[in-house]
């Protein structure tokens, strides 16, 4: 089959590899349909998440069709199903509280030694997400092998295009669950950094959600679609991000604050300059503007949600600013399998659509320029969407 | 007020050697104080096989994991002994013999594989199994494994411990064939993988290939 395959830092090529197959008993063989290219998907194209080999078949956020089932597996051939980028057995005591991206028994134990050194655990499995997380091969690919696939993927009926549900794979949740972290109450105004795909849908979400929202970017085009979301927002290259929401918020600063950002933020403060500069040498894993201009900006006693990707250490985090004033925090990998049969249900509804994102359509075999663009051209590239045939 | 001196480096220099020195001798001086005093404490609630400084006698490594079965079902699977090749990866096949004896047999990387006599010396049934190499044999190891309930419903604390002379020589390698070098993360892998089996039916693997 054909698949996108990672080699090295700003180097992905489509190859022709071998066909995966069932392997254990709950297995599915799912025919990819749609498959996209995330945000985070940047931080292993930028070499930036440690773990990956070359040859690495990357994508998190896929769909298409069953094409076989392992004797164990729910799923029938031929139905249409979205997957969700963790992989979780649905049996260990964090599947049982719906704590899937903690799950204990998918990521492969040879696998889990890397991550218990770095983070004390090993968290679950994730689809074509470096091998500290399984080393999973990725759907940006013709075919996937789906373990568990009678736990994570969710069947969509055929009346819905892949358009508009693909982005529960991924994205839509985790702007979801960005949203339920941050824990609104009536009447509260939601500062959200990062307009990127999680950040618009965790705009979408704390709208539906009842906050007021402020959204925080750089580019034209992204801010637009915040607005169109019902944000208001700032352009941080013309307006002082921390002065700003005060004013806007009466001096009080937003209730809770979402860093949609991530390892690999941009901006103007010297912190990240000497971030970005140890980022390049290899000293240091994360850039963390966003997140400490957060804190910053956060009223006392709120609430600090955290979607974007971190893969390591910080350092000039604010942690006194985050005990004095008594922030809560939450954050994670997306408990996936949590929340896709109720957004599943709101798209069905009418009340989310998706769709206004993509703003490219290209086949699997342009993968690498998708890449490229959506790295280089953040303002037009919104979100790419690959099409394996 | 700040000002400038053209003595700043040198002063700073100075500074900062004295500070280091004194940092040096008080945490040599701490140090010497901690270790006056574990003669004196007493031991804690931890297995003793996490002390810092290894006991005489024996090397133990063992592992606990919390699984989300029953506690009988458990104790059943792993008592039946020939289902440990299918979480052991080291073990080909385990057969048993009479009265609580079995041979293991083992696969030796690069050779023919390596068979292992052993005996149960204790089993409570649903508690513990512990058992021995026999006398004579390639390996002298002991190890026990034990069940107990998990707080909170959440399924059977499984706790294995195996202990065996340092290798050297003849047995240093038998145990690094038995343990692949590691014992500890052998041992941890292998009740991992026993946990993946018994809570999901399957052990996870990202190859696409059988």
């Amino acid at each position: 089959m054909r698949a996108l395959t990672w080699q090295g830092k700003h180097d992905v090529r489509v190859e022709t590899v071998p066909d995966p197959e069932i392997v254990n008993p709950r297995d599915a063989l799912i025919e990819v349909t749609s498959t996209a290219i995330c945000g985070s998907d940047l931080h292993l194209y930028d070499g930036v998440i440690p773990g990956l080999l070359a040859g690495d078949i990357l994508g998190h956020e896929f769909m298409g069709r069953v094409v076989d089932v392992g004797p164990d597996s729910t799923l029938r051939k031929g139905q249409r199903v979205v997957v969700p980028f963790t992989i979780s057995c649905g049996r260990c005591y964090f599947c049982e509280k719906h704590q899937f991206s903690a799950c204990d028994n998918s990521n492969p134990v040879a696998k889990q030694d890397m991550t218990e050194g770095l983070y004390g655990h090993a968290m679950s499995g994730l689809f074509g997400y470096s091998h500290l997380t399984g080393g999973y091969a990725g759907g940006q690919a013709e075919y996937v092998r789906v373990p568990f696939s009678d736990i994570g993927p969710i069947v969509v009926p055929d009346g819905l295009e892949d358009d508009k549900v693909l982005f529960l794979s991924d994205i839509l949740p985790t702007g979801w669950m960005a949203a339920e972290n941050a824990g609104i109450e009536e009447g509260d105004t939601v500062a959200v950094w990062g307009c990127g795909p999680v950040g618009l849908f965790a705009i979408q979400s704390a709208r539906i959600m009842g906050a007021r929202v402020i959204a925080i970017d750089h580019y034209p085009r992204r801010l637009e679609l915040a607005r169109q979301l019902g944000a208001e927002v700032i352009d941080f290259e013309q307006t002082s991000v921390l002065e700003a929401l005060m004013d806007m918020t009466g001096g009080i600063g937003p209730d809770a604050v979402i860093d949609a950002v991530g390892m690999e933020s941009h901006g103007f403060g010297v912190d990240n300059v000497m971030d970005a500069v140890k980022q390049k040498v290899g000293f240091g894993a994360d850039r963390g503007h966003a997140l400490r201009e957060a804190i910053l900006a956060c009223r006392k006693g709120g609430r600090l949600s955290m979607p974007g990707v971190y893969g390591g250490f910080l350092d000039k985090f604010p942690l006194g600013a985050l005990m004095e004033k008594g922030l809560t925090i939450r954050t994670g990998q997306t408990h996936v399998q949590r929340y896709t049969a109720d957004l599943l249900r709101r798209i069905g509804e009418g009340e989310i659509d998706t769709t206004f994102l993509i703003s490219h359509r290209l086949p699997l075999e342009e993968a690498p320029r998708g890449y490229a663009n959506f790295s280089d051209n953040q303002n037009d590239w919104t979100k790419v969407v690959l099409k394996p045939r | 007020m700040r000002h400038h001196t053209p003595y700043a480096g040198p002063a700073l220099a100075a500074t900062l050697a004295t500070g280091l020195a004194v940092v040096g001798l008080a945490t040599l001086g701490q140090r010497r104080a901690r270790q006056r005093d574990l003669v004196a404490r007493h031991p804690d609630d931890a297995p003793a096989r996490d002390r810092r400084a290894a006991p005489p006698g024996p090397r133990r490594t063992g592992h606990a994991v919390t699984i989300n079965r029953p506690r009988a079902e458990l104790y059943a699977f792993w008592r039946d002994f020939r289902n440990l090749p299918k979480f052991m990866t080291a073990v080909e096949k385990v057969t048993p013999g009479t009265s609580g004896r079995a041979t293991w047999t083992i696969a030796a990387p690069g050779g023919s594989p390596v068979d292992l006599e052993t005996e149960v010396t204790e089993e409570r049934d649903g508690e513990l199994i512990a058992w021995r190499t026999l006398p004579g044999s390639a390996v002298e190891a002991r190890g026990r494994v034990r069940f107990r309930d998990a707080t909170g419903g959440r399924g059977t604390v499984v706790d294995a411990e195996v202990a065996y002379d340092p290798p050297g020589g003849e047995i240093g390698r038998w145990v690094a064939k038995l343990f692949q070098r590691e014992p500890g993360i052998q041992g941890r892998r292998e009740l991992k993988r026993f946990k993946m089996l018994m809570e999901t039916g399957e052990i996870a693997t990202s190859d696409n290939h059988k």
